[in-house]
C-alpha cells in the first residue's frame, strides 16, 4: 500500500513535470519571442471580447431591457472562449507532436492537458483583466457574488475542457470531426447565451436552448454578476451531467488514441 | 502509468534488461490490416550490444518502437527493465521554431535533469554558439544533427537505441560521436540497426535479422550477417 501511494505521487510528480514542459513548449510555439511574445495569450482573446463589448454596447442590442449591456458583453463572449476555443486546440493536437512521443513519459493525455491549459489560462486572465479594468473605468459595476462568478466560470472552464476532449480524441478517429466542429460552432454560437438570456425568450424556444449545457453556466455566471437585474435559469446538476458524460467519452476514446500513436 | 525515465531505485545492473516474450504487432491500412512481427521474442540485457538486421520495411524502426516503449504490442509483452532512449540520429522533435535552447529546456523538464549542465555540455559538444539561440528551422541538417544528437546524449539512458546515427556529419563529428557514445558510455546497453557490415561487426557482440514476420537469433554477427546476405540482401 505505501509502495503503491509512494508509486502514485512519483507518478504525479513525472506528470507535473511533462505537462509543464509541454505547456511552455506550445507558449513558445505559439507565441514565439517577438513583439510581444506570451502576452497575446490573452491579449488576442481581450480584443475580441473588447470588440464585441463595444458592438453591442454602440448598438445597444439588448431587448430594451434595463439589463446592464457592458457585463452582459463581457460574460456572454468571455463564456464563448471557454467552450469554442479548446476544442479548436484539441482537434488535430496529436499529429504535431508525435515525434515527442518517443520520451516514454511524454502521453497523449499530458499533451491535452498542456493546450487545455494554456487555453484556460489565456480566457481566464482576458476575463479577469477585462473585467478589473472595466470595473476600475467604472464602465460596470463589481460583480454581485464574486463566488458564483468563480463557480460559474470553472463550470463553464470544465464543460469546455470535457466538450474539447471528446472532440478532439474523436478527431484523431474521423477526419469528419474536424469538418463538421467548425459549422457546428457557428451554429452554436448564437445559441450558448451569448447573446441572450434565457428569461428574454419565449418560451419553446428556452426549453430547446436549455439543451445546450453552456446555457446554464452562463446564467449562473450572470447570476453572480448581476443578478438583481434579471431572473436567471439554470439547472447546474443537468450541466454537470452532460459535461461529465463528454468527460467520460472523451478519456475512453483517449485509451484508443494511445494506443494507436505511432510516433515519427 | 508513467515510469520514471531515469529510474530512481535502478535495479542492479545484472538485472537491468528489456525482455520481450511473444511479441506480435499489427497496423490498420486503408483495406486491411498488415502483420510485421509474429511471435517476437528478443532480450537486451545492460551492457549488451545488439545489431538488428533487415531488409528495408522489414520492421527495424518498429522493432525500436516496440523496444523504446513508445509503440505498443498488438499481442504480447515487452517487459522493460531498463530505461531506453528515443532512436538516435533521428532530428526529429524539433519543432522548427523553437531555439536549440528551448528543445534542451524541454529535455531537462521531461527528465528532471540540471539545466546548466545540459546546457553546458550542448554547447561544448555541438559547438553551435550563439546558433543555439536562434530557431532551429535556420539551422542546416549537419547542425540539426548536431544538436539532436547531443541532446540525446544530456539523458544518461541505460540503453542507446541508434538507428544509423553515425552516418550524419562530417567525419569529425561522427568520430567525435563514436568516442561519447562507444568509449564514455561503453557499459551500456546498445541496439544498432545498420547497413554498414562492419560498423556492425566492431561494435556489436550479437546481431539479430528481421525476416519473415520474426526475429532470427544468432550466436555471432558473422553468422546473422551470413544469413543476412543469403536470404535476404
Amino acid at each position: 500500500m505505501r509502495q503503491a501511494t509512494a508509486d502514485l505521487f512519483r507518478s504525479l510528480a513525472i506528470q507535473r513535470r511533462v505537462v509543464f514542459a509541454l505547456f511552455m513548449r506550445e507558449t513558445m510555439t505559439r507565441y514565439g519571442r517577438h513583439n510581444i511574445g506570451f502576452l497575446w495569450l490573452f491579449v488576442e482573446p481581450m480584443i475580441f471580447t473588447l470588440g464585441i463589448t463595444f458592438l453591442w454596447t454602440a448598438m445597444k442590442s439588448v431587448h430594451g431591457s434595463d439589463l446592464p449591456i457592458t457585463p452582459f458583453a463581457l460574460t456572454g463572449y468571455s463564456a464563448v472562449l471557454l467552450w469554442r476555443n479548446m476544442p479548436a486546440r484539441t482537434i488535430g493536437a496529436i499529429p504535431p507532436n508525435l515525434s515527442l512521443m518517443y520520451h516514454r513519459n511524454v502521453r497523449v493525455m499530458d499533451i491535452y492537458i498542456a493546450r487545455l491549459l494554456l487555453e484556460a489560462v489565456g480566457a481566464t486572465m482576458s476575463f479577469v483583466l477585462l473585467g478589473v479594468l472595466f470595473i476600475f473605468l467604472g464602465m460596470i459595476d463589481p460583480p454581485e457574488d464574486l463566488l458564483k462568478v468563480a463557480g460559474g466560470w470553472l463550470l463553464l472552464a470544465y464543460n469546455g475542457i470535457s466538450m474539447a476532449l471528446m472532440i478532439g480524441t474523436l478527431s484523431e478517429r474521423s477526419e469528419l470531426v474536424d469538418k463538421i466542429w467548425h459549422p457546428l460552432a457557428y451554429l452554436i454560437f448564437p445559441l450558448s447565451g451569448a447573446a441572450f438570456i434565457v428569461e428574454a425568450l419565449p418560451h419553446d424556444a428556452q426549453q430547446a436552448v436549455l439543451y445546450i449545457p453552456m446555457v446554464h453556466g452562463l446564467e449562473y455566471l450572470r447570476e453572480g454578476f448581476f443578478g438583481s437585474k434579471f431572473h436567471p435559469v439554470y439547472d447546474l446538476s443537468y450541466m454537470i451531467l452532460v459535461a461529465t458524460g463528454m468527460l467520460l467519452i472523451g478519456l475512453v476514446q483517449m485509451r484508443t488514441v494511445a494506443r494507436l500513436v505511432v510516433p515519427e | 502509468m508513467n515510469a520514471p525515465a531515469v529510474a530512481l531505485e535502478a535495479p542492479p545492473s545484472e538485472q537491468r534488461g528489456i525482455f520481450l516474450h511473444n511479441v506480435s504487432k499489427v497496423y490498420p491500412t486503408q483495406h486491411s490490416t498488415v502483420k510485421i512481427f509474429d511471435h517476437v521474442d528478443l532480450d537486451i540485457r545492460y551492457g549488451e550490444k545488439l545489431g538488428v538486421l533487415g531488409r528495408n520495411g522489414a520492421g527495424k524502426s518498429t522493432l525500436m518502437r516496440l523496444i523504446s516503449g513508445s509503440e505498443l504490442p498488438t499481442g504480447g509483452v515487452v517487459d522493460r527493465r531498463m530505461s531506453t532512449s528515443w532512436p538516435l540520429a533521428l532530428g526529429g522533435g524539433f519543432q522548427g521554431s523553437l531555439t536549440g535552447m528551448d528543445n534542451i529546456r524541454f529535455i531537462s523538464r521531461v527528465y528532471d535533469l540540471d539545466l546548466e549542465a545540459a546546457v553546458a555540455f550542448v554547447e561544448e559538444f555541438t559547438e553551435l554558439g550563439r546558433y543555439l539561440r536562434e530557431p532551429v528551422k535556420i539551422y542546416s541538417n549537419g547542425m540539426r544533427a548536431r544538436l539532436a544528437f547531443a541532446i540525446s546524449m544530456v539523458v544518461e539512458f541505460d540503453c542507446f537505441l541508434i538507428d544509423e546515427v553515425i552516418a550524419v556529419g562530417d567525419q569529425r563529428f561522427r568520430e567525435k560521436c563514436q568516442a561519447e557514445l562507444f568509449e564514455r558510455r561503453g557499459d551500456r546497453a546498445m541496439v544498432i540497426i545498420s547497413h554498414d557490415a562492419e560498423f556492425v561487426k566492431h561494435y556489436c557482440e550479437r546481431a539479430v535479422v528481421i525476416h519473415d514476420k520474426t526475429v532470427r537469433h544468432f550466436p555471432s554477427v558473422m553468422e546473422a550477417y551470413d544469413f543476412y546476405l543469403e536470404h535476404i540482401a
